[in-house]
Formats: structure tokens, C-alpha cells, sequence
């Protein structure tokens, strides 16, 4: 039978299940084939902080979101089009998202009477069988008895039989949207090369779920989204952590120096320490250390010794690491520290995503301890903060703090990625004994204030360095009070300094005569991108600055920001950036705060700045 | 001098080629002056390399020895040596790496670290110096002080039980194990040289006076009157043997320690136990001659010299192996098929 596809712009699905039912697999599997179709994409992974909640509770839904499209797209969708649910609690949890007239795909074994009860439906009420989904389109898909049927033939258990369920899911999503199973074939038999029976299974699976959507009467419509317009190039699909790993891995090998990595597992960062691991053929070296403490000291060792030195965390992490951060600094060693954030304080929201540890790093440390703070924007974009964050620890002599966050980290998109000989190499320069008689003076500095880096085993350099403060030039331990406000000082300058050497501010949407400025740093891009880029459409006279340098900020950024009469600042955490602006260049800025765990959606900040764009005030 | 450089000759440097110019300021009197004169001494007998060797320390009064080590040092944070010292070292596995630490650094704030240190088992030689007191916050009882401690913090007495450092180090499966302390500068350097050589984490914890806040605290082993009956030195495939005039010794009775005489004809020096360093469990049970001689009675010696040495592999050794062992396997990376990964489309 001939089924047409139908086309469509934009499409957001959420795939939602059990926490062991494979939502974040079949979510991913689906994106990279999506992303292969040459649409845009941008995907949002939601998951509970329990590995395994208790089954079929509310507590225990992961969900997966992906919005894709023919035109570009940067927010993973504020209300979703499908909701494909394996049990009831998956669709209890997210039906206030679906929007109206939305598709739900609900697999019926998930609403039995056992899995009703546990989503807190009443006695006797399934959403299924009222009439309380009147308005959506319900398709219902008894997808463990099929998967089991198909399965029938299988030497496998129950439970393994049962696991392929996801497949099943997938494959008439596959059809559904007009594409083919080769990506998910490909992955298939890379993963299972070992287990002949489970790679059987799962193709079956995943062939049964196709054709049930092929025969089957009850859909009759495919769809088709078109690719995107997007650059000429060769791209991939990329998560920000990945992105981390790659550009930490490109930074070695373009400064020359092997990568140390010292790192304590912790959600949402735990990723890099994984993806770094696997590197080894590149010269990596990663040390999983005791606790948080240890992975930054060793970091401190390595940078001593003349690695490439990087340790990785979330926002409990920084804070322990904080003593540590500052003998970095007071050593003036060059590495880095990224910091994943995520719901906070304490150890807060662990999957969920927050903004709110800029503070911490810009402050987070006893005594005056300024360091640099760069932040990154989405997915791709922690590969080329990650180099430019190894750059100016390797060329200013001090610690840097890039902080990415937990939708950035597992949020992904395509990446028009680039050539490795397109890439600048990264200059550094280990100090060698001179001809000159004069003695070796550690703390001597350049004319950008950066002192030497003289590393153990080099003739003729042996120095001491310590947490104590340091005297100008010799290093010598000083308690000289002249001595220490200086030394301060200069501290402080050598950190200013650096924004002679990285770019001037620019405009990311719309034209500096603008009334309103919407002034963001790291995963809010997307939402502001898209907000932004509709009111322009709609004759807006608004601007987007997106900032990646938050400390220094860049030496333009006053001027630009004074051209504007009004400053909004959104941010997922209460109101950070926006303390910064207002204390760095003494004006008024609006502040869009939302602190849920979630990203913004593009709705209510486009609202909120609508509201501010029409008044007079 | 004793032990010589490797081809055999007598180092020309001297104890004093290895100091810096900077005042040392520990007080008047510290065990710590012993310590710092016959680590210098050894380095000059070894004729170590100055530009190679490191000295890692934490916080703390004997943490300051790096600033008067004429080689590369880090005066670090409180605690954070050995962590410090190990990025240093698998950063650059050929350092000579000295971590210098206390009883409050390495087994009250740094005793995380120096547990999984240990466990690893990097090639550095680990020095600590046990005054059983907080030196340089003025006086307060430490992790290795005896129960009832009157002091600043304690003004009615310490509750707490004291840590045995060594034994602590067995139970980290430690691959070297040993005693020494300042006021006997010939065993110190004996057994700092021994620390050098050994392939591994070297333990080795100096009993160290601190004249000020906790003086006289290892008189009992060091001093004439009483350290013949106080204290063992081993060495190994000897019996264990002690006392003025060697009168005593140790047999093994099962696993129990018994202090035997040897005069009275009982027992021959056949009938002891024979030190032997590799063997793990008498080393646990050195360790575990911990009474102190001022307030237990009987008891049994403290033991000075190697308790326990075994070799192990390094986890740098093994990292540099799994490093290789990759390249061999995946090839020597390739940056641009690393970037682009698995899956890739064009866009036209």
C-alpha cells in the first residue's frame, strides 16, 4: 500500500520511559540518523539522578528530547509534537508538554494495572481507556507482546527479550519518518560484534517495529523533514562533552605537550574522564583520583612537570577544589578546570542543569584570587573553548575555569567540524638557563606579567615554589607587607591583561542601534538565538550578545553594552551575570531568571522580552 | 662512607652543596636540623642529580624542608603531597621525587591521600616526620599522639586513639615499610639511602623531636638509658635480638611475640625469629609492636629499620605500558579522524 510522506518544518519528539527502558539509546540513536538526513537538530536528555528509580514510578522517568527541522534550529523545543510514552508514568509525567492536537505512541504493556497504580492514576482509570486524551492522536502499540512475538525463536531470556523493546520503538519511528535502518544496523553491529544472539535480536526487533508501521492499517501517513540550510561542509553530530574531549585532545597536539587529565567521577562531567580514557593512542593520561582534592593537586603535579594539565568536575567538586585552585594561582601554573555545572548548592539537582556556579568561579577562593572564566555556548562550541582555554593557561601562566553545563555536556548538534591542520598551533615556551651569568629568577615577568615555566629536570633551573606568598621576582617566601599588595596587583593585572589577547565583543543577531540588548553567556544561546532571531523577523529593534569571556570580560564589551537603553540578561540561576554587569560597568539591567533545572523555553522568554520591548520605561 | 656512588668513587659533593641560601627557621634544637642535614648528606654521597630531584611537601613545620633543598621543590598545600607528587611524577616518570610530611599532613588532613599513595605505588620515597604534635599551630595534640595528651586543644586530656602509622601502611599494602629517627643520624641516612633504592613507594616514618611543644617524646627510644631495652633494629636474616649487651630476644610463639632471655640458657639465638623483610606477615606483626614503654609494661621493642619490603609493579611504569600498548594497537593517534568520529554527511 502507498502511503505518502508528508512534509514538515519542524518536528519535537520525546521519547519518555522507565529509566531502564533505553530512552537515552533510542533518543540518541534516532538524532544521529536525523542528523545523517542533513537536518538541524538540538536535543535535550532528561533524566532521573537514581541509575535505576523504582519502576514505573514518576520518580523514575528519563525522557529524551529531540527537535529537528528543515530550518536551523537551536533549542531542543519547548513543547513537543510526539510523545512517544513506554508507561503511564512517562505520560502522566509529560502530557502537560505535548502540545494540543499532538501524537502520543503509547506502549499499552506500560499501562497495566501494576504501572497505572505506580503513576498514581486512580483505581480503575486508565488514561487510554477514558476520555481524558480526547483531542490527541493515540496511537497504541502493544510493544512488549510484539517485541516477545518476534522474538519467539530467540535462545534468549525474558529479560534480555524485553530489552529489545526500544528497538521496536525505533524502527517504526524509523518509518514514520520516511528513513532507512542503515545507522542504526551499522551501530548495531559494532556494539553486539561479540553477542551473535543479542545483535540478532535486536535487528529483528528493530525490523519488526519498520514493518509494523509499513502494514499495519491504522497509519496511514509518513514524514519527511527536509535538510536544513545549512554551511557547505562535511559535518557530524556532537555532545558537549565529546566536544570537550575532542578539543582538550586537539590542544595537546597543537601545543605539543601530553594531556594529563586528573579527575574524580561526578554527574554531569564524569563523560570527559570516559571519553579522555579512551584516547590513550594520543599520549592522554588520565588519573582517576581519590577524591576531588587529589585530582586537582595531581593536576597541579602534572602542570609542574610540563603537561598539558586539566582536571573536570561539577560544582561540588570546585568547591573542594577551591584550596587548590588558588596554589594554582599563586604557583601561576598553567591549567585548566572545567566545571560541568549543575542544579546547586550542595549537591542539589545532580542531572539536572543550572548556570549558578559563575559566582564561585569568579569569587569561589580565599584572598584575592582572580582567575580567568571562559564559558561555552552549546555542544560544539566546547571544542573551540576548550583549545582557547589551554591557550591562555598556556601562554598567561595561570589556572582557567571553563564552565559548560549539564545540557550543554549531554546536549547534541551538528557540528561542521574542522580540518586539524586549520587549527592554530598553540606557542609555548619552557624557560631554558640563559647565556647570561645572572641567576634564574622564577618570578621574573614578561611585558604581559607572565612569569617563566621552568620545569623539574631542566639544567640549571632548580627553583622552589610554595603556597606562601611569593617575593617579586626571586619567588623567595616574603612577608613583606609592600611586597604582598604588589604581588596582588600584579596578580590581578596579569589576569586584566589577557583581554589585550583575546577578540573584541561581537554582536551575535541584530544591529548595535538597537533598543534592547538580550545579553546572555553559556547554554542559553539557543533559546536566545531563536527568540531573538523572531523578533528581528517581526521588526524588533533588538540585539543578541552571547559572551564566551567572563573574566575578563572583553575590553569592548562596556561601550557596546552602553549603546543599548535596555539590558536583558536571562540566565538559569538567580540573577549572576546580571550582579557582574551591574558591579563591572554600574547600570541597570533586567533580569529573566529561571532556576527549575531546565533550560528556558523559548516561549516565555520571548514573552518576557516582548513585555519590555513594548513598554516605555 | 659506607654506600658509594655507582662507579665506585667517593662523592666529591658534600652535604652543604645541596642546601640553598635561604635562613632556616625551624626552632633552635628540632629534630627537623638532623633530618635536613642527613637527607643532604645522602644526596651528596648518591651524587644525585640536583636539577632531577624534586622535593613535594604539604604544610606543616617539616613541610618547609623543600625551601632548603638546593634542587626543584613545591611547598604545596595542606595534605595534598602525595597527590601533588604524583601528578609531577606521571607527568615525568624520571624525576627523583622526594614527599616530605608529618604525622598531622599525611595521616590527619592528607590520610586519604596516602592511603591510595601507598596502594599505587609510585616510585617516590616518602619521608614522615612523626613528632606525635601540631608544631606549627603551637600545640596541639596530633593523630599519632598518645591517648590522655594534655594540650591547648586537650586541656583535660586526648580521647582519641593514636594511629599507627606503619600499620596503617600494611593495611594500604605499602611495598616498603620503615623506621628510623633524627637522633640516630647513621641509621637515618642508612635508611634513607635504602628508601632511595627501593622501586615503589617508600614509607619511611622518622621519629622526630620536637623540643617545643612535645619534647622528649621518643626519649625513650632515643636516649642511652633506657633505647637498649626500648628499641630492635632489624636487619634482615638476622634474629631479632635486643637489650644491653644483647641480652634479650624475640622467638614467635604461633603468631605471638614473645621477649625471651638469652643469658640464662633457655634460648639460643636459634630459637628467635629471623628478620625477614619480604615476609608480609611479620612485617604486619612488627608493625604491630607499638606499646609504649613509659606507660605498658611488658613490652615488646619498637622496631627501627626495614619492617617490609616487597616489589610491585608502578603505576606510572603501568600507565607509560598502557599508553604503549594503545599506540601499538590503535596506531599513534590521528587528529583529524579523531574529530570527525564514526559517522559524517556532507552538506552540498
Amino acid at each position: 500500500m502507498n502511503k505518502t510522506a508528508l512534509k514538515q518544518e519542524e518536528v519535537t519528539i520525546k521519547f519518555a520511559g522507565d529509566s531502564g527502558d533505553g530512552m537515552q539509546l533510542t533518543g540518541t540513536l534516532f538524532t544521529n540518523d536525523t542528523a545523517l538526513t542533513g537536518s538541524d537538530l538540538a536535543t535535550f536528555p532528561d533524566f532521573p539522578a537514581e541509575i535505576r528509580a523504582p519502576q514505573g514510578t514518576l520518580a523514575g522517568v528519563s525522557g529524551f528530547q529531540l527537535h529537528f527541522g528543515s530550518k536551523r534550529i537551536f533549542t531542543p523545543g519547548d513543547e513537543f509534537d510526539v510523545l512517544v510514552a513506554m508507561n503511564a508514568a512517562a505520560l502522566k509525567s509529560n502530557l502537560n508538554r505535548l502540545k494540543r492536537n499532538g501524537t502520543i505512541i503509547a506502549s499499552t504493556d506500560g499501562f497495566d494495572k501494576k504501572n497505572l497504580r505506580l503513576a498514581r492514576y486512580e483505581e480503575g482509570i486508565s488514561p487510554l481507556e477514558d476520555d481524558s486524551l480526547e483531542g490527541y492522536e493515540v496511537y497504541e502499540m502493544p510493544v512488549t507482546k510484539l517485541t516477545r512475538e518476534c522474538l519467539k525463536g530467540s535462545s534468549l531470556g525474558m529479560k534480555e527479550k524485553d530489552r529489545c523493546k526500544n528497538m521496536f520503538v525505533l524502527g517504526f519511528l524509523y518509518w514514520r519518518y520516511s528513513r532507512d535502518l542503515q545507522s542504526t544496523l551499522a551501530y548495531l553491529n559494532l556494539k553486539f560484534k561479540a553477542k551473535p544472539e543479542v545483535l540478532d535480536a535486536n535487528i529483528k526487533t528493530l525490523k519488526a517495529g519498520y514493518h509494523y508501521g509499513e502494514t499495519t492499517e491504522t497509519f496511514t501517513t509518513t514524514y519527511k523533514v527536509d535538510p536544513a540550510p545549512m554551511k557547505k561542509g562535511v559535518y557530524r553530530s556532537i555532545m558537549g562533552n565529546q566536544a570537550l574531549v575532542l578539543g582538550l585532545v586537539t590542544a595537546s597536539q597543537k601545543s605539543g605537550l601530553p594531556l594529563f587529565y586528573g579527575s574524580y567521577p561526578i554527574t554531569p562531567a564524569s563523560d570527559i574522564l570516559h571519553g579522555l580514557a579512551a584516547h590513550k593512542n594520543f599520549g592522554v593520561k588520565t588519573f582517576q583520583a581519590e577524591d576531588e582534592i587529589a585530582a586537582v593537586c595531581a593536576t597541579i603535579g602534572a602542570a609542574y612537570g610540563g603537561n598539558l594539565a586539566v582536571t573536570g568536575t561539577s560544582g561540588p567538586g570546585i568547591a573542594l577544589k577551591g584550596e587548590a585552585m588558588g596554589l594554582g594561582l599563586m604557583l601561576e601554573l598553567p591549567m585548566v578546570i572545567v566545571n560541568v555545572q549543575r542544579g546547586g548548592p550542595s549537591t542539589g539537582l545532580p542531572t539536572k542543569t543550572e548556570q549558578a556556579d559563575l559566582l564561585q568561579a569568579m569569587y569561589g577562593r580565599n584572598g584575592d584570587s582572580p582567575l580567568p572564566v571562559i564559558a561555552t555556548k552549546s555542544p560544539s562550541d566546547c571544542f573551540d573553548v576548550a583549545i582557547e582555554a589551554c591557550r591562555i593557561a598556556l601562554q598567561h601562566m595561570t589556572p582557567v575555569i571553563l564552565l559548560s553545563d549539564g545540557y550543554i555536556a549531554n546536549g547534541a548538534e551538528p557540528w561542521k567540524f574542522p580540518k586539524a591542520a586549520e587549527i592554530d598551533d598553540i606557542k609555548v615556551r619552557f624557560e631554558q638557563v640563559s647565556d647570561e651569568p645572572a641567576a634564574f629568577l622564577p618570578y621574573q615577568r614578561d611585558d604581559k606579567y607572565v612569569r617563566g615555566w621552568a620545569i623539574p629536570g631542566t639544567k640549571g633551573l632548580a627553583h622552589r615554589l610554595g603556597g606562601l606568598e611569593k617575593e617579586a621576582n626571586t619567588g623567595n617566601v616574603s612577608y613583606d607587607p609592600a611586597n604582598h599588595e604588589y604581588m596582588t596587583k600584579i596578580r590581578q593585572a596579569k589576569i586584566d591583561e589577557i583581554a589585550n589577547f583575546v577578540p573584541e565583543q561581537e554582536i551575535d543577531n541584530g544591529s548595535d542601534e538597537s533598543e534592547v540588548l538580550v545579553l546572555g553567556w553559556g547554554s542559553t544561546y539557543g533559546v536566545i538565538q531563536s527568540v531573538v532571531d523572531e523578533l528581528l523577523e517581526e521588526g524588533q529593534r533588538i540585539a543578541h550578545i552571547h559572551l564566551r569571556y567572563l573574566n575578563p570580560f572583553p575590553r569592548n564589551l562596556e561601550t557596546l553594552i552602553k549603546r543599548f537603553k535596555k539590558v536583558i540578561i536571562p540566565e538559569i540561576n538567580n540573577g549572576q551575570l546580571a550582579r557582574m554587569i551591574r558591579d563591572r560597568f554600574n547600570i541597570a539591567v533586567i533580569q529573566y531568571n529561571k532556576i527549575q533545572g531546565v533550560p528556558i523555553s523559548k516561549s516565555e522568554l520571548k514573552y518576557f522580552v516582548q513585555e519590555i520591548c513594548s513598554t516605555d520605561k | 662512607m659506607s654506600t658509594l656512588p655507582a662507579n665506585g668513587a667517593i662523592s666529591k659533593l658534600k652535604a652543604k652543596d645541596y642546601a640553598t641560601d635561604q635562613d632556616v627557621r625551624w626552632c633552635p634544637g628540632c629534630g627537623d636540623y638532623s633530618i635536613l642535614k642527613q637527607v643532604q648528606s645522602v644526596l651528596a654521597e648518591l651524587e644525585l642529580d640536583k636539577d632531577n630531584t624534586v622535593f613535594i611537601s604539604g604544610i606543616g613545620c617539616s613541610s618547609r624542608f623543600p625551601y632548603y633543598m638546593d634542587t626543584y621543590g613545591m611547598h604545596s598545600i595542606h595534605g595534598r603531597a602525595p597527590a601533588v607528587a604524583t601528578g609531577l611524577k606521571l607527568a615525568n616518570p624520571d624525576l627523583d621525587i622526594w614527599m616530605i610530611t608529618g604525622d598531622g599532613d599525611g595521616l590527619s588532613i592528607g590520610g586519604n591521600h596516602l592511603i591510595h599513595l601507598l596502594r599505587r605505588n609510585l616510585n617516590f620515597n616518602v619521608l614522615l616526620f612523626n613528632n606525635q604534635i601540631y608544631g606549627l599551630t603551637k600545640g596541639q595534640y596530633s593523630p599519632t599522639s598518645e591517648v590522655d595528651k594534655k594540650t591547648k586543644s586537650t586541656p583535660f586530656g586526648s580521647l582519641d586513639h593514636p594511629i599507627n602509622p606503619l600499620a596503617l601502611a600494611m593495611g594500604a599494602d605499602a611495598t616498603f615499610v620503615a623506621r628510623s629517627m633524627d637522633r640516630d643520624p647513621r641509621h637515618l641516612k642508612e635508611m634513607l639511602k635504602r628508601s632511595y633504592f627501593h622501586k615503589g613507594t617508600a614509607l619511611l616514618e622518622i621519629y622526630q623531636n620536637c623540643n617545643i611543644f612535645n619534647d622528649g617524646a621518643f626519649f625513650a627510644f632515643s636516649e642511652k638509658q633506657s633505647r637498649a631495652d626500648t628499641t630492635i633494629y632489624l636487619e634482615h636474616g638476622k634474629p631479632l635480638v635486643f637489650g644491653s649487651e644483647n641480652t634479650k630476644g624475640i622467638r614467635l610463639d604461633g603468631f605471638k611475640p614473645q621477649v625471651v632471655p638469652l643469658k640464662d640458657g633457655t634460648y639460643t639465638l636459634d630459637d628467635l625469629w629471623i628478620h625477614d623483610e619480604k615476609d608480609l606477615v611479620k612485617g604486619q606483626l612488627l608493625t604491630r609492636f607499638f606499646d609504649d614503654p613509659r606507660t605498658s609494661e611488658p613490652y615488646l621493642p619498637r622496631p627501627f629499620g626495614v619492617l617490609y619490603a616487597t616489589e610491585r609493579p608502578c603505576y606510572e611504569e603501568m600507565l607509560f605500558n598502557q599508553i604503549e600498548y594503545s599506540i601499538e594497537q590503535l596506531g599513534a593517534g590521528d587528529l583529524d579522524k579523531l574529530i570527525a568520529g564514526n559517522t559524517t554527511w556532507e552538506i552540498q
